[in-house]
């Protein structure tokens, strides 16, 4: 080893030390009693250990709600995304029809334009139709995704025609061709984009922020960002949230990081 | 025939349902940013009227709109660069190591991409705390005072970016990583055999071959940058002295806490159109140099 390869292993030491310290601070203070953070010199574990901040989030400040709504809002926006994101990009890939670049170039445009940009008119569409606060208004801009037509599409556009053919000689209809062939062709992008759209509406911020007006529909991520402002001097408490908010996705994605960074990289290979 | 209708019913559902819930709005967003809408009007739309360009023009003379458009491109200008710099950094360390580690490490650096925006802000608040803080205390080690990070005008916005930094640099690191594995080795080892040092190297084989992703990655983490809301949001409300108000904080704020929708999509649209032309002048810029 020279003395290159020192410096670069030592670099490298140093990098991940800042990366990962700030995720062990957090397990580390969710651990310590209350107020135990708040102490200097900044204590690096906890002195005794224990489940309090925890407790006092579950028993004192319905934790578990959010928990749930959590939860429920990205497994439904799972289930809708690969519903109809799915068949669309199938369908843009392989089918030939009338319209069919043209419709495709409509949707690109979204890409362009900043999500944000839509929602105050459609905060006052769902306000008309009742549903403010409710998993549906939560849902509604997860139901279809130009991001995931067009991975689907990049895809299944390597799925061989001849296969396809092949199917209608034998008399399956279009439907059929799609379930029992298409599909287990395409499983692999199906996990990756039931992965990014998990983790994205998990994480998602701004969007339920604003639909979910009542503190029993709250998301993880919103109830976190409303304690902490009434909260500031509890340390654990918050750290616990953070924990219980972070460690779900986080293990999702490294035991299936393979299919994440796939979908990362052909998100990627647009330009 | 046919096989119009399968394709046309097949893309239907996910078609119309990005034309109502996606376009519709944004395009709706246009009309509103051209009425008062008013929490008023909120409680009847018959309140509503067309202004014209009112709303923009009351927000050229908004001082805070100022405000909140220079911090946001001072995020683009210095935040962008610097994640660039620190994304092909860790690339270049990763990809120049060899080691079975190196997949462990990859893994290290990309977990806070995937962590809750809001919970990292939420870790890095207390980090930066000015007392019980972590960084504060491993400065005194080095005997540099204590630093009102998220309280003090002069560190907030570099506060924000150190965080968004560590957030995401991961991303660009994997595309980069990913990059320069398809470098092919013939173009070094053709570079070492013209005898060209390692700069040169870097300047004239590595970076060429990075060039379409710098591109992408610097589209992408501009427009990310444009888009900060939930960082201040949950470190700094904006403060201190509306330090951190970005675009899309106001537009929440006029949006959603004063109920201003008319305003709030003028704000919108401005931010669209700043980000418009970042991105125009990226693709432009890399035409004219060959990278794209």
């Amino acid at each position: 080893m020279n003395f290159k390869n020192i410096l670069q292993k030592i670099f490298i030491a140093i990098l991940v030390i800042i990366v990962a310290f700030p995720l062990f601070w957090m397990v580390s203070v969710s651990f310590m009693s209350a107020g135990q953070a708040a102490n200097f010199p900044p204590p690096l574990l906890p002195k005794n250990p224990n489940l309090s901040a925890y407790k006092e989030l579950i028993f004192s400040n319905n934790l578990m709600r959010y928990f749930f709504n959590s939860v429920f809002l990205a497994l439904f926006a799972t289930i809708l995304s690969l519903s109809f994101n799915v068949i669309s990009g199938y369908a843009f890939a392989k089918l030939k029809f009338i319209g069919r670049e043209k419709m495709f170039s409509i949707l690109m445009l979204a890409l362009v334009v900043p999500a944000q940009v839509g929602m105050m008119p459609l905060f006052l569409m769902l306000k008309t139709l009742g549903l403010v606060n409710t998993y549906a208004g939560a849902l509604v801009p997860w139901i279809a995704s130009v991001f995931g037509i067009f991975m689907v599409r990049q895809f299944a556009q390597s799925i061989p025609d001849e296969m396809i053919e092949a199917a209608r000689m034998d008399g399956a209809s279009e439907f059929q061709i799609f379930y029992k062939l298409i599909i287990p062709n395409l499983m692999p992008v199906l996990v990756t984009l039931a992965l990014f759209t998990f983790l994205g509406s998990w994480n998602d911020f701004m969007w339920p922020l604003i639909i979910m007006t009542d503190s029993s529909s709250y998301t993880l991520p919103v109830a976190l960002a409303v304690l902490s402002r009434e909260h500031v001097q509890d340390g654990e408490m918050m750290m616990a949230g953070a924990f219980i908010t972070i460690m779900p996705v986080l293990l999702l994605f490294i035991a299936l990081q393979r299919f994440y960074m796939r979908g990362l990289l052909a998100s990627s290979v647009k330009g | 025939m046919r096989n119009n209708i399968i394709g046309l019913l097949f893309v239907a559902p996910a078609f119309t349902t990005i034309v109502i819930f996606f376009f519709g709005p944004a395009f709706a967003a246009l009309i509103l940013s051209f009425t008062d809408f008013d929490i008023y009007a909120l409680a009847n739309i018959n309140n509503m009227r067309f202004v014209g360009f009112k709303n923009y023009y009351e927000l050229l003379h908004t001082p805070l709109f100022w405000k909140a458009l220079s911090n946001t491109l001072l995020f683009v200008f210095i935040g962008g660069p610097l994640s660039i710099l620190a994304s092909l950094g860790a690339a270049l360390l990763l990809h120049s190591n060899t080691g079975r580690l190196n997949s462990f490490f990859r893994t290290i650096f990309f977990a806070p991409v995937v962590t809750s925006l809001v919970a990292s802000a939420i870790i890095f608040k207390y980090l930066l705390h000015t007392k019980y803080g972590f960084l504060n205390y491993s400065l005194s080690k080095f005997g540099i005072l204590p630093i009102d990070w998220l309280g003090d005008p002069k560190w907030a916005i570099p506060s924000i970016i150190i965080f968004v930094i560590w957030k995401n640099f991961g991303y660009n690191m994997v595309i980069f990583i990913a990059a320069l594995q398809n470098v092919s080795t013939d173009l070094f080892d053709a570079a070492k055999i013209d005898g060209a040092n390692k700069f040169q190297t870097f300047l004239n084989v590595t970076l060429p071959a990075l060039g379409p992703s710098i591109l992408m990655v610097s589209i992408m983490t501009m427009t990310g940058f444009f888009q900060l809301f939930a960082e201040p949001y949950v470190m700094t409300q904006g403060g201190p002295a509306e330090q951190t108000v970005t675009v899309l904080y106001m537009m929440y704020e006029q949006g959603f806490k004063w109920w201003n929708l008319g305003n709030a999509s003028a704000v919108a649209f401005v931010l669209f159109i700043f980000m418009m032309m970042m991105t125009f002048v990226q693709t432009s810029a890399a035409k004219k140099w060959g990278v794209a």
